[in-house]
């Protein structure tokens, strides 16, 4: 094809479900390419020489190659193309920040949009799959080395793929019930589908990796016994699992949930599918969701699928400030969330039966930057108001959990209490124990997890191979 | 991982005690812990108290109450059924030393939890006064366990069918506090209420007071905050935080309306399983 003809195509829509009919429903929302919309999207790289699109990925796949060979119609080469840097290609297609990332760097982005790569990823992803065609590599000899990984989250599952692909002995202990991390606990089936997640994980089960799930390392045992017990090191993955609240007044009451418990009835324990589930949750008329995260936006759109009549997003700085990605507030607005910028949640208001029913809040103007470079925002005197609600989403941010950090003697973290390691390495303050994703970094996203995993399996691998 | 049934017991009127395989949680299980089970894949993950262990056998005893849906479910299982998830040793143990005299107060259900904290009292030295209470004689499960474990103890029944009739609350008030007995600490495990005016009693004589918390829970491991508590005006995890804390400073009627929140639930859920079973027998 010609450059100027390929520079005539424009960014393939991605099919969705119309707003009103998905939100009330869990299925996903993107219905994602045909094999036809892909090689047009495909044919709109022109591959050029700098690849700035591969720097800007954490994982660094080579995006350029594995585009070719969507052009050409080679869907499952292409997904091995993406595979050889990125075992989990069908969640980052679906829920890596493209747009600050690989696709912020494209070239065709300087004039018009950019080459639509995570809605190719996830394209080739998904048709490797459902062509049931997963491919495993092949394994070298095993090195008789044997690796811990404490949490299955996409830093754990990352490291235990590149470890067990270069023959060491792999097994990942998982908290919870299933695998995954916050992939099932926390991001919602419509945004990211289980099975999605299971087959990703079976595709690294395939290749030998452990899971040994329901196992709390810190309460069952200890980062020091799994090194006793033989093993040559441990990586230590365990995320920002430890929910936030304001500390404001009520917060207590019945009907007051954190992000993470919310999430985790309707995710990993599927509450939306009372009675059939067990678990149940509080399916509130008028809900409202604190926070501009991606998180809240997961939650305040859980909460309309739950059957809500109103929910309504409360975050203190504007819109401008919030940290979610613009598509999860695109779909947020057009499922109908009403947003309320520039107001701040003081306290709930509770019944004599405990339960919340109304939720005071502050307007707020914005002041000078603060230190994460945003503008504060500052209460306008007297602008009390309340708004009547029956159930309230605090997503204003996680920590760490501290269940291994405590039982770990000699591990160093910092006043967060997340774990100290080298940027490039992983290595703690503790020989053979690394760590990466959110435990070291706090909470951020799916793909600097990945991509901290990456730089920790190959010093892992060098570690044990020098022992 | 997945837990074998191995024994099943009947201790009375919905009241059941089940040995699980479980050789690790075993082998580290500390009184006061407990277990988080999950019967099946579409099942709910509910907190039960190890109520004993044994590590050479490989397993640990739950005891539970019919209340809701899973312990429903769970009571319908028999030995050799399996258990989808269990998971432990979860929360922190009990502060054990030896405190002088230490007076164990259980209430119902509660007795199970308590049992395995009276056991370590005692073998720590303490002087063990145990007080155990129920609505009426047939409820009042492990009595001869607690007797075995305790150099003084009393029965207390609501109907006045067995020992003392009244609360254990008052029973300690009147047996013990009043006549001035010293006591050094007491735990004291039950309903709600139970523990609230055990808590009350012991304040008014200054008797430092350990309560063991039975919340509402997912995750178990500090990750959700389902199970939140205010302790001396400072919310606390029960899972993590927890399950023991200072009877005199626990908000109890916070506690109790968290403990209320699925009580709606929890019916459609019984009913959905009763349906279900029904068709399957039927």
């Amino acid at each position: 094809m010609e450059m100027k003809d390929r520079l005539k195509i424009l960014r393939q829509p991605m099919p969705e479900q119309a707003p009103k009919v998905r939100a009330r429903n869990f299925d996903e929302v993107p219905l994602g390419y045909t094999p036809d919309t892909a090689k047009i999207e495909a044919s709109r790289c022109i591959q050029c020489k700098n690849r700035p699109c591969v720097e800007g990925c954490p994982v660094e796949v080579d995006i350029p190659a594995f585009i070719a060979l969507v052009a050409e119609g080679k869907f499952i080469e292409a997904a091995k193309k993406i595979k050889e840097t990125n075992a989990l290609p069908a969640v980052c297609g679906r829920v890596c920040p493209q747009e600050a990332q690989c696709e912020a760097r494209c070239v065709r982005g300087k004039k018009g949009e950019p080459v639509a790569i995570g809605r190719m990823e996830r394209f080739v992803a998904d048709n490797e799959r459902a062509q049931g065609e997963v491919s495993i590599p092949e394994i070298p000899p095993k090195t008789g080395k044997r690796i811990a990984v404490v949490g299955s989250g996409p830093a754990g599952l990352t490291v235990a793929g590149d470890l067990v692909q270069l023959g060491h002995d792999v097994t990942i202990f998982e908290a919870l019930h299933a695998p995954g991390g916050v992939l099932v606990y926390g991001i919602p089936e419509f945004r990211l589908p289980k099975a999605i997640v299971a087959a990703e994980v079976d595709y690294l089960k395939n290749m030998g990796v452990k899971i040994e799930t329901s196992h709390v390392v810190g309460k069952l045992d200890t980062v020091d016994d799994l090194l006793n017990e033989g093993f040559d090191a441990v990586f230590i993955g365990t995320g920002a699992g430890l929910p936030t609240f304001m500390n404001i007044p009520g917060e207590n009451l019945n009907g007051v949930y954190s992000a993470n418990e919310y999430l985790t009835r309707s995710n990993l324990m599927k509450a939306y599918r009372f009675p059939e589930y067990d678990t149940p949750i509080v399916r509130g008329r008028n809900v409202a969701v604190v926070g501009g995260g991606n998180v809240a936006m997961d939650a305040a759109r859980t909460a309309m699928r739950l059957g809500a009549d109103n929910v309504y997003l409360i975050y203190r700085r504007s819109r401008a400030e919030m940290p979610a990605r613009s598509e999860e507030i695109h779909h947020a607005e057009e499922e109908g969330i009403q947003f309320h910028l520039l107001t701040n949640p003081i306290r709930y208001i509770g019944n004599d039966k405990g339960w919340v029913v109304g939720v005071e809040c502050l307007k707020m103007e914005l002041g000078e930057p603060d230190d994460s470079g945003r503008r504060r925002p500052v209460p306008m005197k007297g602008s009390e108001f309340v708004i009547d609600i029956d159930t309230a989403v605090v997503a204003i941010g996680a920590g760490s959990n501290p269940l291994v950090q405590s039982t770990t003697p000699g591990l160093e973290t910092n006043k967060w209490n997340y774990i100290i390691a080298d940027e490039e390495t992983g290595q703690t303050s503790r020989e053979g124990v690394f760590a990466g994703g959110d435990i070291v970094t706090g909470a951020a996203t799916v793909i600097l997890a990945m991509g901290a995993g990456r730089k920790a399996a190959r010093a892992i691998h060098t570690y044990v191979m020098s022992k | 991982m997945i837990a074998e049934i191995l024994d099943k017991q009947q201790l009375s009127k919905g009241v059941f005690k089940m040995v699980l395989s479980g050789p690790k949680i075993a082998e580290k299980r500390k009184a006061g812990q407990f277990v988080v089970i999950r019967i099946h894949e579409q099942g709910e993950r509910i907190p039960l108290t190890i109520a004993d262990a044994d590590p050479d056998k490989g397993t640990i005893t739950i005891i539970f109450q019919m209340v809701g849906k899973t312990t429903r479910h769970l009571a319908d299982l028999n030995v050799g059924d399996t258990i989808l998830d269990l998971v432990g040793p979860l929360g922190k143990p009990t502060h054990v030393e030896n405190f002088g005299t230490v007076a164990c107060i259980g209430g119902g259900i509660g007795i199970a939890p308590l049992y395995p904290i009276t056991q370590a009292m005692k073998a720590a030295g303490n002087h063990v006064i145990s007080i155990i209470g129920a609505r009426s004689k047939e409820v009042i499960i492990l009595e001869d366990e607690m007797k075995a474990v305790s150099d003084e103890m009393v029965i207390t029944t609501d109907d006045g069918s067995y020992g003392f009739k009244g609360f254990v609350s008052q029973a300690l008030e009147e047996k013990y506090l009043l006549p001035g007995k010293k006591i050094d600490l007491a735990v004291a495990i039950g309903p709600v209420p139970m523990m609230r005016s055990v808590s009350e009693v012991t304040k008014k004589y200054n008797v430092h007071t350990v309560v063991s918390l039975n919340s509402i829970m997912v995750d178990a491991t500090g990750m959700c905050g389902a199970c939140r508590v205010s302790v001396g005006g400072k919310t606390q995890f029960v899972c993590v935080d927890g399950p023991e804390f200072d009877g005199h400073q626990v908000d109890f009627k916070g506690l109790m309306d968290r403990l209320c929140i699925y009580l709606g639930d929890e019916k459609q859920s019984i009913d959905h399983y009763c349906s279900c079973t029904r068709q399957v027998t039927g």
